[in-house]
């Protein structure tokens, strides 16, 4: 580097952290919050120290026995949208990864009008076509199931061209040492192209869970009954400022129930994720 | 063990594009034939046309006397080097050579054995658990090699092998190569851009240009006697010299009007091109005349020592000559200089470049 | 191996296999509904569902002369221009100051990525424990300075609390991609521009900010359509397009006028509209790609 100035750094730092509190506060707050009993909650200003009320409140939502959301307990909402973010990212890697192999190791009629077909869908994100898309779901019957939730949102390119990006870089001499090796197209894929891709598997993994799991028109659309909720919409039916019988101590609980498994995956998956988001959208 | 024969292989990309223009070659068991040529003249797409990677649009390619024109890469028994070795990145270096022998269904044991051998031969039994980025680029090499070798294919197919290697390592990896290639006697096909390495590892050696074979025979048959000004000048470093000559009712005449003796030379009408390698100029101390020999004026434009020789850097008649020289040269700059070029190393090429 | 020469394998029929699942997904929940979307916007059905008629351009003339429509626009411009800018600045800031220190880059950058994985919705959700104003700790600060603070009933307020919580969540993005480009730009080049004699923030402003204008202009396109679609969540959790019509964006109207009020024929007309605009944001997004290329 070519600056050696401490003051400079030191000033860099101070902002660093002022950043960060800017980004943890309103998670920090949150979390505090869900340590207080209501009437704390709902005697600002907050204290900025987590409260005494942790064990009370988490037990409390998690194990409450009583259903705070139409009778569907806090455990349910996690796991539907485990599910569908689950079922989003595995199904979507699945399907792209196929279709880009398709598209980037064969020659065969019809290839390009099928890779534009793939690649429109892109940008176009489900809120663009809403209604059609939410009456085919309701002609299919599909309404109030996981399969309404998933399938509609793995419709898109993304994947597809990350993967085709990265297949374009493999060597071609790699194919033709795998071909005079006698790997024919799935050996190939199975015992080459699959462990090459894996750091990009993983990121992607990251990337589309994270989208499954904040996903909300969707699921505000497709699921009626409360036991078929996300935890996101879940805790949207929770709030109520004009309802005096909000139990706010509970929503910050389910709140922060809501945000850390996808805070989990991206910090533990960091590395992976951050390339991968780094490269999908170049 | 297995002979490869090529008849009237062609291949057309597209509907015009021609690449390889209808070659014969027939390289016979246990020769290691060498297709050099500049990049573009068809050489890479023959070789993986014999290697199955390419289809064929025209001719027949036999391994083994029988035609392999449609039989995929896997089916034909040859074993491929590439050029940036195309090793699989995330196996280990016994892996990658196992992983043919493994599609083809061998037996764990002997596939141990194999490898193990390969690897005692190429010197890699301490690398074998180490994975391809973690060696050098001679180290990739062997290991490419090593894939080859295991098969024990009846054609080995190199492709630009050692163009990614320094030129000290390239120096020793060659030596290795022809050595390895007479000690399995396997007959091998290797494809280069690289005079010195085609000269010097070739049993055949065939000169390629735009798609057609200019020439096929021995190295030094072809160093000695080019078939066209394409080859002479595409084979030997430096390349040969060649002057353009006139023949008129008194004489020969050089491009910048000097008049030379005709020395017994037949010109055609058309003109023609006196060729002379480097090292076949004697320079000559006073203004005599050699008997026998081409006297020529070289006018000297810089002279380069490189230790054991020195090449002076001249005009004659008009036209860029280099003279290769032993030791240190005593010429200087702006020097005139008489060169004599012996008869029976005078080269001579008609207008259409094709040797008379 | 330039890709017109990729090698591929030879095989007729299983690369139909492989592109199937795809392809049958993208046309049942996608092509299907577009082109559902596209007949609806040309027709017209009565309000009791008996009967349609085809009414052509008819619910586009009165969709783009609708002032709510046209006000809903308007919402949608400021609410992305300000997520965007915000978003961006801040991020940008951050990136340049994390490219500056030594130590504990690892650790400010896992501190500033997580607001990545909080769905907009809820982010839009914190952002109101924070500032609403029977219950919000900074809400009673606010007042407590004698300021009038209530977003919930005054509309330029209740778009400061949306755009606050939207260019929060996006941050986290932006900031990954300003470190890469920040990592992108060859050292060289800012030490030439120091032996030139340029201070720390010329160099910044005449050789760092041009060198990171493709990052720069890929973000603006992101983030736009960001602001476009995936903060729904947020005003529908936060602030309900309302007050009034205050926070109401062309996606929330299309939910709105589909789903709630049950216009169908505008509805369409309205996702076709806004396809339109996305097309448009990829077109120029992928002028932007092949440039780079070429630069590249």
């Amino acid at each position: 580097m070519i600056q050696n100035n401490p003051v400079g750094r030191l000033i860099a730092h101070v902002i660093l952290i002022i950043g960060i509190l800017i980004v943890a506060f309103p998670i920090y707050y949150t979390f505090v919050a869900s340590t207080q009993t209501l009437q704390e909650i709902l005697r600002p200003p907050l204290s900025l120290l987590p409260g005494g009320h942790f064990w009370e409140n988490y037990s409390a939502a998690l194990f409450g026995g009583v259903g705070r959301i139409g009778g569907v307990g806090v455990d349910r909402l996690l796991f539907n949208t485990l599910v569908m973010a689950l079922g989003i990212a595995i199904g979507k890697i699945c399907i792209s990864i196929l279709s880009a192999y398709a598209i980037v190791f064969f020659r065969f009629p019809g290839r390009m009008i099928f890779f534009w077909l793939i690649f429109i869908t892109l940008m176009l994100p489900v809120e663009v076509r809403i209604l059609p898309t939410y009456k085919i779901m309701v002609d299919l019957g599909l309404i109030d199931t996981y399969t309404g939730l998933i399938l509609p949102l793995m419709a898109s390119a993304t994947a597809t061209l990350l993967f085709r990006q990265f297949f374009m870089t493999i060597p071609g001499e790699l194919v033709e040492a795998a071909r005079v090796d006698g790997a024919g197209p799935w050996r190939f894929f199975k015992d080459i192209l699959l462990p090459l891709s894996k750091t990009n598997i993983a990121a992607l993994f990251v990337i589309l869970f994270i989208y499954g799991w904040t996903q909300y028109l969707w699921p505000l659309l497709m699921t009626n009954r409360n036991d078929m909720s996300t935890i996101v919409i879940g805790l949207r039916k929770m709030i109520s400022f004009a309802d005096a019988d909000t139990e706010w101590h509970l929503v910050m609980v389910t709140c922060i129930l809501a945000i850390l498994p996808p805070i989990v995956v991206v910090v533990l998956m960091q590395r992976w994720f951050v390339r991968g988001l780094v490269e999908t959208e170049k | 063990m297995a002979n490869v024969e090529l008849t009237n292989v062609r291949k057309v990309y597209g509907s015009s594009v021609e690449a390889v223009k209808g070659i014969n070659i027939a390289i016979e068991d246990g020769a290691l034939c060498v297709l050099v040529g500049p990049s573009g003249c068809g050489k890479s797409t023959l070789l993986r046309m014999i290697a199955g990677l390419e289809s064929i649009t025209d001719g027949t390619v036999k391994i083994d006397n029988k035609v392999v024109n449609e039989l995929g890469p896997a089916e034909r028994d040859i074993a491929m080097v590439f050029q940036n070795y195309a090793l699989y990145p995330h196996m280990k270096v016994y892996d990658n050579m196992a992983y043919g022998l493994r599609n083809r269904g061998m037996p764990k044991d002997q596939i141990d054995k194999r490898v193990k051998d390969a690897a005692q031969i190429l010197e890699l039994t301490q690398l074998l658990e180490r994975r391809p980025k973690e060696l050098s680029g001679g180290q990739r090499q062997r290991v490419a090699m090593g894939r080859a070798i295991v098969r024990s294919p009846k054609v080995f197919l190199f492709d630009e092998p050692l163009s990614n290697l320094d030129a000290k390592l390239r120096g020793q990896m060659r030596v290795e190569i022809k050595n390895l290639q007479r000690q399995l006697g396997v007959t091998s096909v290797y494809v280069t851009h690289d005079q010195l390495e085609a000269m010097t590892l070739a049993d055949i050696l065939v000169v390629m240009n735009a798609g057609s074979v200019e020439q096929i025979g021995a190295p030094l048959d072809i160093y000695e006697k080019p078939a066209s000004t394409f080859v002479a000048s595409f084979i030997g470093a430096p390349p040969m010299n060649l002057v353009p000559v006139k023949a008129d009712h008194s004489g020969l005449v050089l491009k910048d009007g000097t008049r030379i003796g005709a020395e017994g030379l037949s010109i055609p009408a058309t003109g023609a091109l006196i060729g002379f390698r480097p090292e076949d100029l004697e320079v000559s101390a006073g203004t005599d005349t050699h008997i026998g020999g081409l006297a020529l004026d070289l006018k000297v434009l810089g002279v380069e020592p490189v230790g054991a020789e020195s090449y002076v850097y001249g005009i004659i008649g008009g036209e860029r000559v280099v003279v290769r020289v032993p030791g240190r040269s005593t010429s200087n700059t702006d020097d005139q200089l008489r060169v004599i070029i012996p008869k029976q190393k005078l080269h001579l090429f008609g207008a259409d470049g094709k040797r008379i | 191996m330039a890709s017109s020469t990729r090698v591929t394998f030879p095989n007729k029929f299983l690369p139909y296999l492989l592109l199937a699942p795809q392809l049958a997904i993208t046309a049942i929940f996608f092509y299907w509904p577009a082109s559902q979307a596209i007949y609806q916007s040309v027709l017209r059905e009565d309000p009791f569902g008996l009967s349609t008629q085809f009414v052509g351009l008819d619910n586009f003339r009165r969709v783009l002369g609708d002032p709510n429509y046209l006000n809903s626009l308007q919402v949608t411009v400021i609410f992305s221009v300000a997520t965007a800018l915000i978003a961006m600045a801040l991020a940008l800031l951050l990136a340049v100051m994390a490219d500056k220190v030594i130590r504990g880059k690892g650790i400010y950058r896992t501190l500033l990525i997580w607001p990545y994985a909080v769905a907009p919705a809820i982010a839009g959700m914190l952002w109101l424990f924070l500032f609403n104003p029977s219950m919000g700790t900074l809400a009673y600060l606010f007042r407590s300075t004698g300021y009038n603070w209530d977003p919930l009933l005054n509309g330029d307020q209740a778009m400061v609390l949306i755009v606050s919580a939207a260019a929060w969540k996006q941050i986290s993005y932006n900031f990954l991609f300003f470190v890469a480009g920040l990592q992108s730009i060859p050292k060289s080049l800012i030490e030439a521009a120091a032996i030139d004699g340029a201070g720390e923030t010329k160099r910044f402003w005449t050789i760092v900010f041009p060198l990171l204008a493709p990052t720069t202009f890929f973000l603006l396109v992101v983030n736009t359509v960001y602001a476009f679609f995936d903060t729904f969540g947020i005003i529908h959790a936060v602030t309900g397009g309302g007050p009034g019509k205050a926070t109401e964006t062309l996606v929330y109207k299309v939910y709105n006028d589909g789903f709630v009020n049950l216009i169908l024929g505008d509805s369409a007309a309205q996702s076709v509209i806004l396809m339109i605009i996305v097309i448009g944001l990829t077109a120029i997004q992928f002028r932007y790609v092949e440039r780079k290329v070429h630069y590249g």
